[in-house]
């Protein structure tokens, strides 16, 4: 299939001309310069490669042209588009946000108590200029790797705006902070990059949300989540992808759990034309917990696709990973999840679920789960289930009054609240519950 | 004016097979009635055809209260004309809280207009007497936040049955072995619980095999089923006899129905 075979620079569409462009108007240190220029190599020598098939021979790219898309040099902001809306921002109270518009940072800000203890928030060029010695050892360095494939190197080279939050050894930030990844032209090509380090015994909460102001406005998004989670430290990291249905959503996403420390992680995807996140979780140190949480509800002609790993490679190390999915009218989505126990990772618990529920006929589920165990005195347990509205349950809800419509919904509310259940944040259940409510009431549910 | 349920020769079939074969039953507001009969004789597919479950075809007779024809509703639309099934085998409904669901239920009932997205009944209003009726039942309040009926057991899925009931005020209820597969504890419960219940605004069809709660719930009818039809009708004696000399004397009474549900018995019975 054409999507995970080599490509040839004229179809990818991002050449010297592009870049050269782009790093002219950046006022960027030479290091960070060098680093884009080394990518972009990378970038043009794995064009030549094919995409890992494992992940990709599932995702149909050949409608996919990127040459429709470039990094654009303002802000729609600037030039008059009206903002996005978010489903998070005014939901809560927060510590600090940061808002980015078309690849562009336009707005940040950190309550000053949280500030003077030490914690770093705001956007990614500026702070990695500024504090090189502290961060630099963190970016596309540990987590994320320019060189992983095609889509690692397009971002290192091209990586537009980002939020970066640092939290101390030992600072425990309270309230959550919030970062919006949004688009309002049509044709902007977005690099958003997260870089969340948390030190040894640090805390912190960021909910993060991707939006588009126009629901008719082609967009691109390649983008790269890197979470550093220290020793006996705790990171609760959500992101919402919420584009419009006219957008591409391509996304490396790590986080790396040291000794004792611990991650939850909730992948939500509602929006986008086609998504793809290659996400892993690796437990790199002795009793480093990571729980992952999936919800994706996906319609119209939407694809979504997961290819999530999680990595244990020490000793005493739990991963928990639960993805729900809906699919309704012709959408398609697609799970291949991995746990990977490496000989030193002695006394496992690893768990991977994916259930997934179809509303129409049309719509189309492949969950695939898998285990490569390299150590023998382990637990790890695995399944995938897909299925239909069970239509005893629809039966049961009906004879106790309610419509057929209103036993769909409160089934399909049912389903995605056993993933709710596990996001310790309430303002997020909340959200997810009102924005999946939302999505179906758009129309009579098949 | 007492609101009349009645059966009238009411046909029903299972995919292609015809399982009730001329059913009559007339149940008054206010009456009690038992059904009766061996296993696989249609007692379950009279209680679901009444509730409106799409896979028995009605294919003959109707169903109607007070002179309306409900045949073809929905089972929405009967339950908001106050028709009550507690089921056999409660359904398991994953994530959905029992207050949350009761909730619903009990302000489309009330409100049989009203169409999703209307507003619900009063949180406030709701709670207390979601509270009350399950401290009548002696259920643990903790209850209304579990998921319905998720890990419950067969006395507590029974048990909450009645809770709906309860909540939902039918003025049809349908009790399809509610008693079965209890101890005798939770048999008097439910037993109590009916009979706290039934009144003068309640007409009940009770399926059971167990004399217990009859007892609490004195039948004014009896019908006896066999091979998709109703045999017999008498008062409650006649649950008295069956319960004491079981269905050997029905059948000879009654060879040709008798052979219709040895036929239906062949294959494993719901
Ligand atoms: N859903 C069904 N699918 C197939 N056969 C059914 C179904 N429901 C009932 N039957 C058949 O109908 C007959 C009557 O069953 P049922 O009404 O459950 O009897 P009872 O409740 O009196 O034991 C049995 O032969 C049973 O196998
Ligand atoms: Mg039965």
């Amino acid at each position: 299939m054409s999507s995970v075979t080599a490509m040839s620079l004229d179809r990818a569409g991002f050449g010297a001309d592009v870049f050269d462009a782009f790093i002219a108007g950046r006022k960027e240190p030479a290091w960070m310069l060098d680093a884009r220029r080394a990518a972009f190599e990378q970038y043009l020598n794995l064009l030549a490669d094919d995409l890992d098939p494992e992940e990709w021979k599932r995702v149909d790219l050949r409608v996919f042209n990127a040459a429709k898309f470039r990094p654009l040099n303002a802000a729609g902001q600037e030039s008059g588009k009206p903002a996005a809306m978010t489903l998070l921002r005014d939901q809560a109270e927060y510590g600090g946000s940061i808002a980015h518009v078309d690849g562009h940072t336009a707005h940040c800000h950190l309550t000053p108590e949280i500030a003077a203890q030490g914690v770093l928030f705001g956007d990614l060029a500026t702070l990695l200029a500024e504090h090189p010695e502290r961060l630099r050892p963190y970016f596309m360095s540990q987590a994320v790797r320019p060189g992983t494939d095609r889509l690692s190197a397009w971002h290192a080279a091209f990586w537009t705006s980002g939020t970066l939050l640092f939290v101390p050894r030992g600072v425990e930030v309270e309230l959550p902070l919030h970062s919006l990844i949004s688009h309002t032209q049509n044709g902007v090509a977005d690099f958003g990059h997260t870089l969340i380090i948390l030190e040894d015994e640090a805390r912190a909460t960021l909910l993060e949300e991707t939006a588009s102001a126009d629901p008719n406005a082609a967009g691109l998004h390649v983008g790269c989540v890197e979470l550093i989670v220290g020793r006996h430290a705790n990171l609760r990291y959500v992101q919402l992808q919420n584009w419009n249905q006219q957008t591409w959503h391509f996304a490396h996403q790590a986080g790396n759990v040291d000794a004792a420390g611990s991650l939850q992680w909730t992948v939500v995807g509602l929006g986008s034309r086609l998504a793809h996140i290659h996400q892993d979780v690796n437990l790199n140190g002795r009793a480093a917990t990571a729980e992952v949480n999936g919800v994706t509800f996906t319609s119209d002609r939407q694809k979504i696709s997961y290819y999530t790993q999680q990595h244990h490679r020490q000793q005493g190390t739990r991963s928990d990973l639960l993805y729900k999915e809906v699919l309704r009218d012709d959408s398609r989505v697609i799970w291949r999840g991995m746990i990977k126990v490496d000989p030193a990772g002695q006394q496992t618990d690893g768990y991977q679920r994916s259930d997934a529920l179809m509303l129409s006929d049309s719509a189309r589920c492949d969950s695939i789960p898998g285990l490569e165990i390299e150590a023998d005195d382990v637990r790890c347990t695995h399944g995938a289930t897909t299925g239909r509205v069970d239509k005893d349950q629809v039966f049961y809800c009906m004879s106790r009054g309610l419509s057929r419509q209103e036993a769909m919904h409160i089934i399909v509310e049912g389903f995605f609240q056993q993933v709710y259940d596990r996001i310790p944040i309430e303002v997020v259940r909340e959200t997810l519950s009102r924005t999946v409510q939302g999505k179906l009431g758009i129309e009579a549910v098949a | 004016m007492s609101s009349v349920l009645k059966i009238s020769d009411l046909h029903v079939s299972v995919g292609e097979t015809p399982i009730l074969k001329g059913v009559n039953i007339e149940i008054r507001q206010g009456e009690i009635h038992a059904l009766m009969g061996p296993n696989g004789s249609g007692k379950s597919t009279l209680a679901y055809a009444l509730a409106g479950h799409p896979n028995y075809h009605v294919t003959d007779g109707s169903i109607e209260i007070d002179g309306v024809n409900i045949t073809e509703m929905e089972a929405d639309e009967r339950a908001r004309l106050g028709m009550f099934l507690a089921f056999q085998y409660p359904v398991v409904i994953p994530g959905v809280k029992v207050a949350d669901f009761l909730r619903h239920a009990i302000s489309n009932i009330r409100n049989p207009e009203r169409k999703e997205g209307e507003g619900l009944i009063g949180m406030r209003e709701f709670r207390k007497e979601i509270r009350e009726r399950m401290d009548e039942l002696g259920m643990d309040p903790e209850f209304a936040r579990r998921y319905l009926n998720d890990g419950f057991s067969g006395g507590e899925k029974k048990r909450m049955e009645i809770l709906q009931m309860a909540m939902l005020q039918p003025r049809f209820a349908i009790l399809d072995e509610t008693d079965s597969g209890l101890d005798s504890d939770a048999v008097r419960v439910v037993s109590e619980g009916l009979a706290r219940l039934s009144g003068p605004q309640m007409g009940v069809l009770i399926i059971t095999h167990h004399e217990r709660l009859l007892e609490f719930n004195p039948p004014q009818f009896t019908h006896v089923m066999l091979g998709g039809r109703i045999v017999e009708t008498g008062d409650a004696s006649l649950a008295h006899d069956l319960h004491a000399n079981g269905y050997a004397t029905v059948r000879q009474r009654h060879p040709d129905a008798a052979a219709e549900n040895a036929r239906a018995e062949q294959p494993t019975t719901v």
